[in-house]
């Protein structure tokens, strides 16, 4: 119990991460009841375990890689504050934005968010999709449903038609210039 | 100095006396002796008609005290963050793609996953069906509500009166109630059982678990509609429900006579398990028993072929949902090859929650609830018996069943198993999104790879 603005105000540095993130109120409330939902023990962090519980996360082909993706490097929990700038990748591009030179990009512009889908390729993040890991994604999307050599020779040809300079291996450049334009508005959650 | 307080003494008893009296009078005059006839004075439909206004009221204060404050109302359903569209996997990667273009792997097909991956972490269908239901509307009952804060003082001092009458009034009345009724349960099942076996056993039994009953449902203050009462299960057959709450139980067992089956308990649910019996055949297991499926389907069907015993109660659920959809039915009970009744239970939420949710509160802090919460008022249907057809296995039978239990009732028929609330999830979920995704590459594009392979040599 407890008014909107009061339930605002018990999640901590809650003005700043509007801003950061550009939620509104009402979402930060709401992604707040969800993470205090999936963190059944009440900690006040979440672990992998608490996003494994989610069954369709469980389902979805590259589930751990996902759930990879909120944890720092090295990190065993997530807070409140990391978790919502990470769905914050997730927002639909605000169009009417102006364009300040001096002001960071946004979280969900499109570049950021073809950063966090390279990244869940780049799994070693040194900055490039190797050929194998091409081929462990395309593993995880398409299991015992296709041959290895079938495999391979997707992973083959999507590494010829967008390596550009010919290192055998796509960098977040290469991978910007084959994702089609039409990203945003599409494939993410929409408000 | 005593005889100074001694007046005063005398008279306070005199007062605490006459109120007790007074007071139990009211209570066998309204609620116990309706309730061992069956018959019904009308005083809970007019409290429930008399809530559904206050509450409507309630809501229009609020939102429009919100407006003027211009603060921002939380409402579950219209601030979603995601936009759902149901849309299958090779639409979407499809439009992905900007209209099918080559129907193979393209680098961003990945966010297709992520994007589900994503959404799901933000809201999933499954635990949404296991927490209660959000509501649109206020019942003037904090626990289900986001908004309450100090609007007007209107509403909160009839918030303020409504704690007051629910904890002070109703709760100790339903407690009240509550014993009386278990206790003349047990009371009265062990005196039938000292009767011989036949008709007048029967008969004596039926009225007793009836009479009990009915005091139960008046000591939660369940408004129960009955619909299609024609339908009524009989003997020989099984009967069988969506299960939200234990209450279940009781709001079936009031309108009908039925055989329940379950795992031996100890404590109190044990002696009134064990006073039940001696009037009637129930079907009790042992926790050992209950892992042998042939032994169960044993006892069933050996109750079940005795017409003179009572139709058997099953939930085949098997875990209390939230009343907003059913999950898939257990194939155990339609395996015996019997009549199946199906009832459909659903809850109108605006009074009180009545789903049990079981990993979050324990079954007296749950009585409590229920017993603090202005009405539990549910519609309970009688659907036409259905057996198994030619052909049918179980586990379409059930589906069968469990659809049209879904219909009757307006609840969302999900495919999702009810043991996913405590178990795994089945690699077969994973397999089949690969499955999809992989006949959307490899499918048709199957002569293009192959032509890759061969030039790549």
């Amino acid at each position: 119990m407890g008014s909107t603005s009061s339930t605002l105000l018990k999640i901590p540095n809650v003005e700043v991460l509007m801003q950061e993130t550009g939620f509104s109120p009402a979402h930060m409330i709401r992604l707040h009841d969800r993470f205090k939902a999936l963190d059944k023990e009440g900690r006040g962090h979440l672990c992998p375990q608490d996003f494994g519980a989610i069954k369709e996360l469980a389902m979805n082909p590259i589930g751990d890689r996902i759930i990879g993706a909120f944890f720092c490097p090295g990190k065993e929990t997530v807070d409140f504050h990391t978790f919502v700038k990470i769905l914050a990748h997730f927002r639909p591009v605000d169009k009417n934005r102006p364009k300040e030179p001096n002001s960071p990009e946004p979280i969900n512009s499109r570049s950021n968010k073809l950063r966090f889908a390279f990244q869940l390729y780049d799994q070693d993040k040194d900055g490039k999709i190797s050929r194998d890991e091409l081929l462990k994604v395309l593993q995880a999307m398409l299991g015992m449903q296709v041959t290895e050599e079938q495999l391979e020779s997707i992973a083959d040809r999507t590494i010829q038609e967008a390596d550009l300079d010919r290192d055998d291996a796509i960098s977040f450049e290469e991978f910007r210039k084959v994702s089609p334009e039409i990203l945003h508005s599409r494939c993410f959650i929409k408000v | 100095m005593e005889s100074y307080l001694f007046p005063f003494d005398s008279l306070i008893c005199m007062l605490l006396g006459i109120s007790f009296t007074v007071w139990f009078t009211l209570l066998l005059v309204f609620i116990i002796v309706p309730a061992i006839f069956g018959v019904s004075f009308g005083i809970r439909r007019l409290y429930m008609k008399s809530l559904i206004k206050l509450f409507e009221w309630a809501t229009l204060r609020m939102e429009r005290g919100a407006k003027e404050k211009n603060q921002h109302l939380y409402k579950p359903y219209s601030n979603g963050i995601i936009a759902k569209e149901p849309l299958s996997l090779e639409q979407e990667i499809q439009d992905m793609r900007r209209g099918g273009a080559e129907p193979e792997f393209d680098m961003s097909d990945i966010f297709y996953f992520c994007r589900r991956g994503v959404e799901s972490i933000v809201d999933d269908e499954v635990t949404k069906r296991f927490t209660a239901e959000e509501l649109e509307s206020w019942n003037l009952l904090t626990r289900s509500n986001y908004n309450f804060h100090h609007i007007s003082t209107q509403l909160t001092a009839l918030w303020g009166v409504g704690v007051l009458i629910r904890y002070g009034f109703l709760l100790p009345l339903r407690v009240t109630l509550a014993f009386t009724g278990v206790g003349l349960l047990v009371v009265l099942t062990s005196i039938v059982g000292l009767f011989p076996n036949g008709r007048m056993k029967s008969y004596l039994s039926d009225k007793v678990h009836l009479m009990c009953y009915r005091i139960c449902v008046r000591a939660l203050t369940a408004i129960i509609t009955y619909h299609d009462r024609e339908n009524k299960p009989k003997n020989g057959g099984i009967c069988v429900a969506n299960h939200t709450s234990p209450i279940d139980v009781i709001i079936l067992a009031s309108d009908g006579c039925y055989a329940m089956v379950g795992q031996v308990h100890g404590g109190l649910i044990g002696v009134i398990q064990r006073a039940m019996v001696k009037a009637c055949p129930h079907i009790w297991f042992e926790r050992s028993e209950v892992k042998d499926r042939h032994l169960v389907a044993k006892r069933l069907s050996d109750h079940v072929a005795d017409k003179s015993k009572l139709p058997i109660l099953i939930f085949p659920e098997g875990t209390c949902i939230n009343n907003t959809s059913v999950m898939m039915f257990k194939k155990g009970s339609f395996e015996i090859g019997c009549t199946v009744y199906p009832v459909a239970i659903k809850y109108d939420p605006r009074f009180g929650d009545a789903f049990w949710n079981s990993s979050k509160f324990g079954m007296v802090n749950y009585l409590l609830h229920m017993m603090s919460s202005w009405a539990i008022v549910c519609s309970v249907w009688y659907l036409p018996p259905m057996s198994r057809m030619e052909g049918e296995d179980a586990v379409q039978f059930a589906n069968r069943v469990k659809a049209a239990i879904a219909r009757k009732g307006g609840l969302a028929d999900l495919l999702w198993d009810g043991g996913l609330k405590r178990g795994k999830v089945k690699e077969v979920f994973k397999e089949e999104q690969q499955k999809l995704y992989s006949k959307v590459l490899v499918g048709r594009s199957r002569h293009v790879i192959s032509v890759h392979s061969k030039c790549h040599q």
